[in-house]
């Protein structure tokens, strides 16, 4: 089974259609709803987890594009809490690009977000909280 | 030419004296000779700060007007459990306590352990309150049978760090040898080799810096969490006769200390909760040793250098766990350690630690200054540690 975070984005005149019932009932996909804003005769935002097979999954995206819904991966980014950090080096060697670096006269760590592909490796080894996650609604 | 540790505060009181850290000492003894240099220098600082899970704090809490006895009831702190087997007021919270609600490792999914004992400890010395949750059965002297109430170091008449095991003379360098990744106190091991973690200081450890524990015993003065701390009692597991390198320094865990601090004196700046994925809650502590300079073998101990301390590479994921499988996976000095990989059954593997050297360094400096203005005085040990090394025979 494949779980994907999108954000669905609905013109104004497609909210009025039963989409998570039909993603469901029609497409056999779990629909896991982060975050949602919708407003009738408004553009609406969703961000949602969809957990399926492959298969599942493309048909039920088939199905949104088909009512004019745009599908966009979820925006992620994480960030480094340089006050939270005290350099101890624990998430180094789990980044596999090495995004979080360390510089070894100053025992700074660092972190180049243009580096990062979002692994959350290091969000599970560090052990100060001093990497966080951002979901971006776009 | 002996130095005695009232020589060495006299000077401190008069501004005099000359200290230098761990790191720092190295230079001087290089440029001006150990002959030289017992002359010039009077103490050198050490430090250290990481997860040190054998930490804890007792806690008194007031009595309100209808008094209640907590001994053999039960207490928690923000929902997590304290130890009530004491007097009516005194309470322990230890640094790994877990609330009940917390899913720990269920579910087959290393848990994340977001909140816990170390976290109250931190939340109490920064200056925030948390809510006492206590239950008793009640008696005639102590009528109260519930109380909840949101308290903070105020609310009590004491309060200490009472750690009885921190700041372990050298530590096991954890791999893993399975292909499967694993959780430990020694964080995530990636399978085959993936990655090494160490936990110490190295050459700024407090315990390496004096092996043979000449001038540390129970009763020395230490930085603590920001607080005057003493050294109450050798630690828990305290291991003098663990096998030792030439210079005398260990080559496996080997000596402990027991701490005890006032936790009105620390700042949440020197003292981290922390969660380990899979394993648990846990307290990040900074200590610093300050080691009097009382003659030219203690100015040899404190002048050894990271290449010339090694560290027993240990294997998490059979032989520490099981006790069966490789147990010999070879020794790596600190500077290998440091330098972001080392070799293991001809691999190169890269390495990461959970003791922080930035901070160590900081903490090395801060006592330094401290002493440099007179604040902090040194103690002569009221009584040595379990195998240490006082005389002349050190050599």
């Amino acid at each position: 089974m494949k779980q994907t975070k999108l954000v669905f984005i609905f013109p104004e005149n497609t909210v009025e259609e039963p989409i998570t019932y039909n993603l469901i009932t029609n497409y056999g996909v779990q629909v896991n709803i982060l975050r949602a804003s919708i407003d009738p005769g408004k553009q609406g935002r969703m961000v949602v987890e969809l957990g399926g097979e492959e298969i599942q999954i493309s048909q039920a995206l088939n199905y949104l594009e088909s009512l004019g819904v745009l599908v966009a991966p979820l925006a992620q980014k994480i960030r480094h809490l340089e006050d939270r950090c005290t350099g101890c080096t624990a998430c180094v060697p789990h980044c596999p690009t090495r995004a979080l670096d360390v510089d070894r006269d100053s025992w700074k760590v660092s972190f180049d977000s243009e580096k990062c592909i979002v692994c959350f490796s290091c969000l599970e080894t560090c052990i100060y909280h001093a990497m966080s996650v951002e979901e971006q609604f776009a | 030419m002996a130095k005695t540790i009232e020589e060495i505060n006299a000077k401190i009181r008069s501004g005099k004296v000359v200290v230098f850290t761990a790191e720092e000492i190295v230079e001087v003894v290089r440029e001006q000779g150990i002959k030289q240099a017992v002359r010039e220098v009077d103490v050198v600082t050490t430090g250290t700060f990481s997860p040190m899970c054998s930490s804890g704090a007792f806690l008194n809490i007031k009595q309100q007007k209808q008094k209640m006895k907590l001994g053999g009831g039960f207490a928690t702190l923000n929902g997590v459990p304290a130890y009530a087997g004491l007097a009516a007021a005194d309470i322990y919270i230890g640094a790994t306590a877990i609330p009940d609600g917390d899913p720990r490792n269920g579910n087959g999914r290393p848990g994340k352990f977001r909140y816990g004992g170390a976290h109250v400890i931190e939340e109490l010395v920064a200056g925030n309150r948390v809510l006492l949750k206590g239950g008793a059965y009640g008696t005639d002297c102590y009528p109260a049978k519930t109380r909840e109430q949101t308290i903070g170091l105020k609310d009590m008449n004491d309060a200490f760090l009472f750690n009885p095991r921190n700041c372990y003379q050298n530590y096991n360098v954890a791999v893993n040898l399975s292909d499967k990744p694993i959780y430990t106190y020694m964080g995530k091991l990636k399978p085959k080799l993936g990655n090494a973690y160490y936990c110490s200081a190295g050459q700024l450890s407090p315990l390496l810096n004096d092996p043979h524990f000449r001038t540390i015993g129970i009763g020395t003065r230490v930085f603590f969490c920001g607080a005057e701390g003493y050294v109450a009692w050798p630690g828990t597991q305290h291991n003098p006769s663990a096998p030792r390198l030439e210079n005398g320094t260990p080559k496996t865990p080997a000596g402990t200390i027991a701490l005890i601090g006032d936790m009105r004196q620390m700042s949440a700046q020197w003292l981290r909760a922390v969660s380990f994925t899979g394993y648990g809650v846990t307290l990040s502590v900074a200590v610093g040793v300050p080691i009097p300079i009382i003659d030219e073998d203690i100015l040899r101990s404190v002048s050894v250098t990271d290449d010339q301390l090694k560290a027993p590479v240990v294997d998490y994921s059979e032989y520490y766990p099981f006790g069966q499988g490789e147990a010999k996976l070879g020794e790596v000095t600190y500077q290998e350690l440091k330098s972001g990989s080392i070799r293991v059954k001809d691999q190169e593997v890269p390495t990461g630690s959970f003791s922080s050297y930035a901070l160590a360094r900081k903490v090395a400096h801060h006592l330094k200054q401290l002493i440099e203005d007179g604040d902090f005085l040194l103690t002569q040990f009221q009584a040595p540690l379990p195998g240490a090394v006082t005389g002349k025979e050190a050599a």
